[in-house]
Protein backbone atom coordinates (compact mmCIF):
# COMPACT_ATOMS: atom_id res chain seq x y z
CA UNK A 1 0.00 0.00 0.00
CA UNK A 2 1.29 3.66 -0.46
CA UNK A 3 2.51 5.54 1.73
CA UNK A 4 3.42 8.79 2.94
CA UNK A 5 6.57 8.83 4.26
CA UNK A 6 7.57 10.70 7.76
CA UNK A 7 10.98 11.76 8.45
CA UNK A 8 12.39 12.27 12.17
CA UNK A 9 14.49 15.50 12.24
CA UNK A 10 15.52 15.78 15.95
CA UNK A 11 12.50 16.58 17.90
CA UNK A 12 10.90 17.17 15.01
CA UNK A 13 8.68 15.06 12.51
CA UNK A 14 8.64 16.07 8.59
CA UNK A 15 5.78 15.41 6.14
CA UNK A 16 5.99 15.79 2.85
CA UNK A 17 3.10 15.36 0.80
CA UNK A 18 4.24 14.67 -2.79
CA UNK A 19 1.00 13.39 -4.35
CA UNK A 20 -2.85 14.55 -4.12
CA UNK A 21 -4.16 13.07 -0.87
CA UNK A 22 -6.95 10.68 -1.33
CA UNK A 23 -9.05 9.32 1.67
CA UNK A 24 -7.54 6.20 2.71
CA UNK A 25 -3.70 8.00 2.10
CA UNK A 26 -4.45 10.51 4.61
CA UNK A 27 -6.16 8.17 6.73
CA UNK A 28 -2.91 6.35 7.10
CA UNK A 29 -1.33 9.35 7.53
CA UNK A 30 -2.75 10.54 10.21
CA UNK A 31 -2.98 7.66 12.24
CA UNK A 32 0.77 7.04 11.55
CA UNK A 33 2.08 10.12 12.52
CA UNK A 34 0.23 9.94 16.22
CA UNK A 35 1.83 6.84 16.26
CA UNK A 36 5.04 8.39 15.18
CA UNK A 37 4.87 11.61 17.59
CA UNK A 38 3.94 8.76 20.71
CA UNK A 39 7.55 6.87 19.51
CA UNK A 40 9.86 9.65 19.44
CA UNK A 41 7.66 11.96 21.71
CA UNK A 42 8.11 14.67 19.30
CA UNK A 43 7.47 18.12 20.02
CA UNK A 44 6.24 19.72 16.40
CA UNK A 45 4.76 18.08 13.26
CA UNK A 46 5.40 19.83 9.89
CA UNK A 47 3.40 19.10 7.37
CA UNK A 48 4.49 20.35 3.78
CA UNK A 49 1.32 20.35 1.09
CA UNK A 50 3.30 22.81 -1.26
CA UNK A 51 2.77 19.60 -4.16
CA UNK A 52 -1.50 19.21 -3.39
CA UNK A 53 -2.89 20.69 -5.81
CA UNK A 54 -6.62 18.96 -5.25
CA UNK A 55 -8.44 19.33 -1.47
CA UNK A 56 -11.51 18.79 -0.62
CA UNK A 57 -13.27 18.89 2.56
CA UNK A 58 -12.35 15.75 4.05
CA UNK A 59 -8.36 16.22 3.44
CA UNK A 60 -9.38 19.94 5.27
CA UNK A 61 -11.03 18.07 8.07
CA UNK A 62 -7.76 15.56 8.67
CA UNK A 63 -5.17 18.23 8.78
CA UNK A 64 -7.37 19.34 11.28
CA UNK A 65 -7.69 16.59 13.64
CA UNK A 66 -3.98 16.02 12.84
CA UNK A 67 -3.07 19.30 14.80
CA UNK A 68 -5.69 18.34 17.15
CA UNK A 69 -4.45 15.30 17.92
CA UNK A 70 -0.68 16.31 18.36
CA UNK A 71 -2.04 19.40 20.66
CA UNK A 72 -3.59 16.25 23.00
CA UNK A 73 0.49 14.67 22.61
CA UNK A 74 1.99 17.88 23.56
CA UNK A 75 3.47 18.47 20.08
CA UNK A 76 2.63 21.97 17.56
CA UNK A 77 1.51 21.71 13.97
CA UNK A 78 2.41 23.69 11.30
CA UNK A 79 1.21 23.26 7.54
CA UNK A 80 3.13 24.66 5.45
CA UNK A 81 3.65 25.97 1.16
CA UNK A 82 -0.42 25.56 1.01
CA UNK A 83 -1.21 26.95 -2.60
CA UNK A 84 -3.09 30.17 -2.96
CA UNK A 85 -5.96 27.93 -5.02
CA UNK A 86 -5.99 25.52 -2.40
CA UNK A 87 -6.80 27.89 0.32
CA UNK A 88 -9.35 30.07 -1.76
CA UNK A 89 -10.61 26.57 -1.77
CA UNK A 90 -10.63 25.71 1.68
CA UNK A 91 -12.14 28.89 2.52
CA UNK A 92 -14.86 28.56 0.19
CA UNK A 93 -15.44 25.26 1.94
CA UNK A 94 -15.75 26.94 4.67
CA UNK A 95 -13.23 25.21 6.64
CA UNK A 96 -10.72 28.21 8.13
CA UNK A 97 -8.82 25.67 10.16
CA UNK A 98 -8.49 27.82 12.86
CA UNK A 99 -6.52 25.26 14.79
CA UNK A 100 -3.84 24.77 12.83
CA UNK A 101 -0.69 26.72 12.57
CA UNK A 102 0.11 27.75 9.16
CA UNK A 103 3.38 29.14 7.40
CA UNK A 104 4.54 30.12 4.06
CA UNK A 105 7.22 27.67 3.57
CA UNK A 106 9.43 25.01 5.22
CA UNK A 107 12.03 27.19 6.20
CA UNK A 108 9.65 29.43 7.85
CA UNK A 109 7.30 27.09 9.18
CA UNK A 110 10.90 25.17 10.83
CA UNK A 111 11.47 29.05 12.62
CA UNK A 112 7.67 29.01 13.77
CA UNK A 113 8.19 25.63 15.45
CA UNK A 114 11.56 26.07 16.74
CA UNK A 115 10.10 29.70 18.09
CA UNK A 116 7.31 28.01 19.44
CA UNK A 117 9.32 25.09 21.35
CA UNK A 118 11.99 27.76 22.44
CA UNK A 119 9.02 30.22 24.23
CA UNK A 120 7.61 26.84 25.86
CA UNK A 121 10.51 25.83 27.55
CA UNK A 122 12.21 29.00 27.85
CA UNK A 123 10.02 30.72 29.10
CA UNK A 124 10.38 29.77 33.08
CA UNK A 125 14.00 30.08 32.96
CA UNK A 126 13.40 33.66 31.14
CA UNK A 127 11.27 35.10 34.29
CA UNK A 128 13.75 33.55 36.70
CA UNK A 129 16.83 35.84 35.16
CA UNK A 130 14.50 38.83 35.29
CA UNK B 1 -45.45 47.20 -60.34
CA UNK B 2 -43.58 48.90 -58.08
CA UNK B 3 -44.67 51.65 -55.58
CA UNK B 4 -43.90 54.96 -56.14
CA UNK B 5 -41.51 55.85 -53.58
CA UNK B 6 -39.48 53.20 -55.00
CA UNK B 7 -39.35 54.63 -58.51
CA UNK B 8 -38.61 58.29 -57.12
CA UNK B 9 -36.52 58.36 -54.02
CA UNK B 10 -33.46 56.80 -55.59
CA UNK B 11 -33.65 59.27 -58.20
CA UNK B 12 -33.76 62.25 -55.90
CA UNK B 13 -30.78 61.19 -53.89
CA UNK B 14 -29.07 64.30 -54.18
CA UNK B 15 -31.66 66.25 -52.92
CA UNK B 16 -32.87 64.30 -50.02
CA UNK B 17 -29.26 64.33 -48.93
CA UNK B 18 -29.02 68.03 -49.53
CA UNK B 19 -32.52 68.54 -46.99
CA UNK B 20 -31.25 66.12 -44.40
CA UNK B 21 -27.77 67.67 -44.20
CA UNK B 22 -29.91 71.10 -43.49
CA UNK B 23 -31.79 69.58 -41.11
CA UNK B 24 -29.20 67.63 -38.78
CA UNK B 25 -27.23 71.14 -39.16
CA UNK B 26 -30.45 73.27 -37.92
CA UNK B 27 -30.57 70.75 -34.84
CA UNK B 28 -29.81 72.34 -31.61
CA UNK B 29 -28.06 68.89 -31.01
CA UNK B 30 -25.32 69.05 -33.25
CA UNK B 31 -22.26 67.94 -32.05
CA UNK B 32 -19.69 69.79 -33.74
CA UNK B 33 -17.54 69.10 -31.19
CA UNK B 34 -17.78 65.14 -31.38
CA UNK B 35 -18.08 65.31 -35.20
CA UNK B 36 -17.23 67.46 -37.86
CA UNK B 37 -19.97 68.42 -40.83
CA UNK B 38 -17.59 66.83 -43.06
CA UNK B 39 -17.84 63.47 -41.74
CA UNK B 40 -21.55 63.76 -40.90
CA UNK B 41 -21.88 64.52 -44.68
CA UNK B 42 -19.84 60.98 -45.28
CA UNK B 43 -21.89 59.13 -42.52
CA UNK B 44 -25.25 60.41 -43.77
CA UNK B 45 -24.48 59.97 -48.14
CA UNK B 46 -23.57 56.62 -47.58
CA UNK B 47 -26.38 55.46 -45.42
CA UNK B 48 -28.89 57.29 -47.69
CA UNK B 49 -27.25 55.60 -50.46
CA UNK B 50 -27.87 51.98 -49.00
CA UNK B 51 -30.84 52.73 -48.30
CA UNK B 52 -31.96 54.09 -51.46
CA UNK B 53 -30.74 50.90 -52.84
CA UNK B 54 -32.48 48.74 -50.85
CA UNK B 55 -35.66 50.43 -51.51
CA UNK B 56 -34.60 50.30 -54.87
CA UNK B 57 -34.72 46.42 -54.79
CA UNK B 58 -37.02 45.42 -52.25
CA UNK B 59 -40.54 47.23 -52.45
CA UNK B 60 -42.07 45.41 -48.70
CA UNK B 61 -41.19 47.61 -45.99
CA UNK B 62 -39.92 44.68 -44.24
CA UNK B 63 -36.55 45.31 -42.88
CA UNK B 64 -35.73 41.18 -42.59
CA UNK B 65 -35.43 40.98 -46.17
CA UNK B 66 -32.09 40.62 -47.86
CA UNK B 67 -31.59 43.88 -49.69
CA UNK B 68 -31.81 45.56 -46.07
CA UNK B 69 -28.82 43.49 -44.78
CA UNK B 70 -26.46 46.25 -45.87
CA UNK B 71 -28.46 48.80 -44.55
CA UNK B 72 -28.82 47.56 -40.85
CA UNK B 73 -24.87 46.63 -41.08
CA UNK B 74 -24.08 50.62 -42.25
CA UNK B 75 -26.73 51.50 -39.21
CA UNK B 76 -25.36 49.65 -36.58
CA UNK B 77 -21.79 50.50 -37.43
CA UNK B 78 -22.94 54.42 -37.06
CA UNK B 79 -24.89 53.53 -34.01
CA UNK B 80 -21.82 51.56 -32.12
CA UNK B 81 -19.45 54.64 -33.03
CA UNK B 82 -22.26 57.28 -31.84
CA UNK B 83 -22.22 55.40 -28.97
CA UNK B 84 -18.56 55.25 -27.84
CA UNK B 85 -17.72 58.67 -28.83
CA UNK B 86 -20.45 60.21 -26.02
CA UNK B 87 -23.14 60.89 -28.07
CA UNK B 88 -26.29 61.60 -26.56
CA UNK B 89 -29.59 58.65 -27.35
CA UNK B 90 -31.44 62.16 -28.55
CA UNK B 91 -28.64 63.06 -30.84
CA UNK B 92 -28.54 59.24 -32.37
CA UNK B 93 -32.11 59.23 -32.63
CA UNK B 94 -32.50 62.26 -34.55
CA UNK B 95 -29.89 61.45 -37.09
CA UNK B 96 -32.24 58.66 -38.49
CA UNK B 97 -35.56 60.34 -37.81
CA UNK B 98 -34.53 63.62 -39.58
CA UNK B 99 -34.31 61.67 -42.66
CA UNK B 100 -37.76 60.58 -42.47
CA UNK B 101 -38.74 64.04 -42.40
CA UNK B 102 -36.47 64.57 -45.23
CA UNK B 103 -38.03 61.82 -47.43
CA UNK B 104 -41.37 62.62 -46.61
CA UNK B 105 -40.24 66.50 -47.81
CA UNK B 106 -39.35 65.10 -51.38
CA UNK B 107 -42.34 62.97 -51.55
CA UNK B 108 -44.45 65.63 -50.84
CA UNK B 109 -42.95 67.73 -53.18
CA UNK B 110 -43.10 65.31 -55.85
CA UNK B 111 -46.57 63.41 -55.11
CA UNK B 112 -49.54 66.00 -55.43
CA UNK B 113 -52.47 63.69 -55.25
CA UNK B 114 -53.23 63.03 -51.75
CA UNK B 115 -54.39 59.84 -52.16
CA UNK B 116 -51.35 58.42 -53.29
CA UNK B 117 -48.85 60.50 -51.00
CA UNK B 118 -50.85 58.86 -47.74
CA UNK B 119 -49.49 55.05 -48.60
CA UNK B 120 -46.24 56.53 -49.49
CA UNK B 121 -46.07 58.03 -46.69
CA UNK B 122 -46.82 55.62 -43.99
CA UNK B 123 -44.31 53.15 -45.89
CA UNK B 124 -41.70 55.68 -45.36
CA UNK B 125 -42.61 56.12 -41.83
CA UNK B 126 -42.91 52.50 -40.71
CA UNK B 127 -39.73 51.85 -42.66
CA UNK B 128 -38.08 54.82 -40.79
CA UNK B 129 -39.24 54.00 -37.63
CA UNK B 130 -37.77 50.24 -37.93
CA UNK B 131 -34.26 51.95 -38.61
CA UNK B 132 -35.06 54.12 -35.68
CA UNK B 133 -35.31 50.95 -33.50
CA UNK B 134 -32.19 49.51 -34.52
CA UNK B 135 -30.16 52.27 -34.22
CA UNK B 136 -31.42 52.21 -30.91
CA UNK B 137 -31.01 48.66 -29.94
CA UNK B 138 -27.09 49.19 -31.17
CA UNK B 139 -26.61 52.14 -29.22
CA UNK B 140 -27.81 50.57 -25.64
CA UNK B 141 -25.38 47.90 -27.12
CA UNK B 142 -22.98 50.30 -27.77
CA UNK B 143 -22.96 51.71 -24.26
CA UNK B 144 -23.08 48.33 -22.30
CA UNK B 145 -20.04 47.59 -24.36
CA UNK B 146 -18.17 50.49 -23.09
CA UNK B 147 -19.54 49.99 -19.50
CA UNK B 148 -18.54 46.50 -19.68
CA UNK B 149 -14.50 47.47 -21.14
CA UNK B 150 -14.62 50.01 -18.33
CA UNK B 151 -15.58 47.74 -15.43
CA UNK B 152 -13.17 44.90 -16.48
CA UNK B 153 -10.70 47.69 -16.49
CA UNK B 154 -11.49 49.29 -13.48
CA UNK B 155 -11.34 45.89 -11.68
CA UNK B 156 -7.93 45.53 -13.36
CA UNK B 157 -6.27 48.37 -12.55
CA UNK B 158 -7.89 48.81 -8.92
CA UNK B 159 -6.47 45.79 -7.11
CA UNK B 160 -2.66 46.38 -7.22
CA UNK B 161 -0.82 44.65 -4.62
CA UNK B 162 1.95 46.60 -3.60
CA UNK B 163 5.09 45.65 -1.79
CA UNK B 164 5.98 47.98 1.25
CA UNK B 165 9.01 46.59 2.68
CA UNK B 166 10.23 43.05 2.06
CA UNK B 167 7.88 40.35 4.02
CA UNK B 168 5.12 43.39 3.82
CA UNK B 169 2.36 43.58 1.19
CA UNK B 170 -0.13 46.13 1.02
CA UNK B 171 -3.31 46.35 -0.50
CA UNK B 172 -5.35 49.12 -1.27
CA UNK B 173 -8.61 48.51 -2.14
CA UNK B 174 -10.55 51.14 -3.82
CA UNK B 175 -14.51 50.77 -4.74
CA UNK B 176 -17.19 48.61 -3.82
CA UNK B 177 -16.36 45.15 -2.94
CA UNK B 178 -18.37 42.18 -4.55
CA UNK B 179 -18.09 38.33 -4.63
CA UNK B 180 -16.43 39.10 -8.05
CA UNK B 181 -13.82 41.38 -7.24
CA UNK B 182 -13.27 39.59 -3.74
CA UNK B 183 -12.21 37.01 -5.86
CA UNK B 184 -9.55 38.72 -7.83
CA UNK B 185 -8.44 40.60 -4.64
CA UNK B 186 -7.59 37.35 -2.88
CA UNK B 187 -6.47 35.87 -5.81
CA UNK B 188 -3.57 38.69 -6.92
CA UNK B 189 -2.60 39.09 -2.92
CA UNK B 190 -2.10 35.23 -2.30
CA UNK B 191 -0.14 35.21 -5.78
CA UNK B 192 1.74 38.43 -4.67
CA UNK B 193 2.58 36.57 -1.46
CA UNK B 194 3.98 33.28 -2.25
CA UNK B 195 6.23 35.38 -5.01
CA UNK B 196 7.40 37.82 -2.31
CA UNK B 197 7.71 34.85 0.60
CA UNK B 198 5.83 37.94 2.53
CA UNK B 199 4.23 37.13 5.81
CA UNK B 200 2.23 39.96 6.40
CA UNK B 201 -0.32 41.43 4.34
CA UNK B 202 -2.03 45.11 5.03
CA UNK B 203 -5.74 45.24 3.45
CA UNK B 204 -6.42 48.84 3.39
CA UNK B 205 -10.20 49.53 3.31
CA UNK B 206 -10.11 53.42 3.51
CA UNK B 207 -11.80 53.53 -0.68
CA UNK B 208 -14.43 51.19 0.11
CA UNK B 209 -17.60 53.13 0.38
CA UNK B 210 -19.62 51.07 2.41
CA UNK B 211 -19.40 47.96 4.81
CA UNK B 212 -21.99 45.72 4.56
CA UNK B 213 -22.65 42.52 6.06
CA UNK B 214 -21.65 40.60 2.73
CA UNK B 215 -18.60 42.55 1.88
CA UNK B 216 -17.26 42.28 5.75
CA UNK B 217 -17.67 38.43 4.88
CA UNK B 218 -15.47 38.39 1.79
CA UNK B 219 -13.19 40.65 4.25
CA UNK B 220 -13.53 37.67 6.31
CA UNK B 221 -12.71 34.91 3.83
CA UNK B 222 -9.53 36.92 2.08
CA UNK B 223 -8.25 37.11 5.67
CA UNK B 224 -8.87 33.67 6.89
CA UNK B 225 -7.49 32.97 3.14
CA UNK B 226 -4.00 34.41 3.88
CA UNK B 227 -4.02 32.56 7.34
CA UNK B 228 -3.67 29.64 5.78
CA UNK B 229 -1.20 30.41 3.32
CA UNK B 230 0.88 31.07 6.47
CA UNK B 231 0.61 35.13 6.39
CA UNK B 232 -0.79 37.18 9.04
CA UNK B 233 -3.19 39.46 7.50
CA UNK B 234 -4.10 43.23 9.06
CA UNK B 235 -6.93 45.42 8.15
CA UNK B 236 -6.66 49.35 8.06
CA UNK B 237 -8.18 51.93 6.87
CA UNK B 238 -11.63 52.32 8.79
CA UNK B 239 -13.12 55.25 9.14
CA UNK B 240 -15.39 55.92 12.40
CA UNK B 241 -18.66 55.08 10.31
CA UNK B 242 -17.52 52.01 8.89
CA UNK B 243 -16.86 50.60 12.33
CA UNK B 244 -20.05 52.19 13.69
CA UNK B 245 -21.60 50.18 10.83
CA UNK B 246 -19.87 47.14 11.42
CA UNK B 247 -21.00 46.83 15.19
CA UNK B 248 -24.08 47.54 14.29
CA UNK B 249 -24.85 45.16 12.03
CA UNK B 250 -23.40 42.52 14.44
CA UNK B 251 -20.08 41.61 12.67
CA UNK B 252 -17.36 39.46 14.54
CA UNK B 253 -14.04 41.26 13.56
CA UNK B 254 -12.38 40.12 16.82
CA UNK B 255 -10.23 37.31 15.52
CA UNK B 256 -9.03 39.69 12.38
CA UNK B 257 -5.87 42.16 13.05
CA UNK B 258 -7.67 45.39 12.55
CA UNK B 259 -5.62 49.27 12.52
CA UNK B 260 -7.58 52.56 11.96
CA UNK B 261 -4.96 53.70 9.39
CA UNK B 262 -2.32 52.53 6.82
CA UNK B 263 0.35 53.85 9.17
CA UNK B 264 -0.80 52.41 12.42
CA UNK B 265 -1.27 49.11 10.34
CA UNK B 266 2.52 49.22 9.05
CA UNK B 267 3.86 49.93 12.44
CA UNK B 268 1.97 46.73 13.50
CA UNK B 269 4.00 44.98 11.11
CA UNK B 270 6.85 45.94 11.78
CA UNK B 271 6.79 44.85 15.06
CA UNK B 272 5.43 41.57 14.15
CA UNK B 273 8.75 41.32 12.11
CA UNK B 274 10.59 42.48 15.09
CA UNK B 275 11.74 45.66 13.21
CA UNK B 276 12.15 49.18 14.18
CA UNK B 277 11.84 52.54 12.83
CA UNK B 278 14.34 55.12 14.61
CA UNK B 279 15.63 58.50 13.69
CA UNK B 280 19.38 58.35 12.90
CA UNK B 281 21.36 58.78 15.74
CA UNK B 282 18.88 57.89 18.31
CA UNK B 283 18.91 55.26 20.84
CA UNK B 284 15.83 52.84 21.10
CA UNK B 285 14.07 51.98 23.74
CA UNK B 286 15.68 48.59 23.98
CA UNK B 287 18.98 49.01 23.20
CA UNK B 288 19.09 51.99 26.12
CA UNK B 289 17.28 49.34 28.13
Amino acid sequence: MEKIPILKMGDFLLVTVQVDLYDRLALGLESDLVNMIRKYSSRGVLIDISAVNIVDSFMGRILGNIAQMSKILDAHTVVVGMQPAVAITLIELGLPMTGVHTALNVEKGMAMLRDKLFLTEETPNDSDNN
Amino acid sequence: MKSLSAQLLPSKQVEILDIWIKLQLKNEGLRSDLMSNDALKRESEELLKTILEAIRNDDTTDIKGEAYDKVVEVLAGISLSRASNGFSPRETAYFVFSLKEALITVLEKNIAEPKELYPEIVKVNKLLDDFGLITFETFIKGREEVILRQTSEITEISTPVIQVWSGILALPIIGTLDSARTQVVMENLLLKIVETESTIAILDISGVPAVDSLVAQHLIKTVAATRLMGAECIISGIRPEIAQTIVHLGIDLSNINTKASLAHALRTAFSLLKLEVRKVGEYSKNTHA
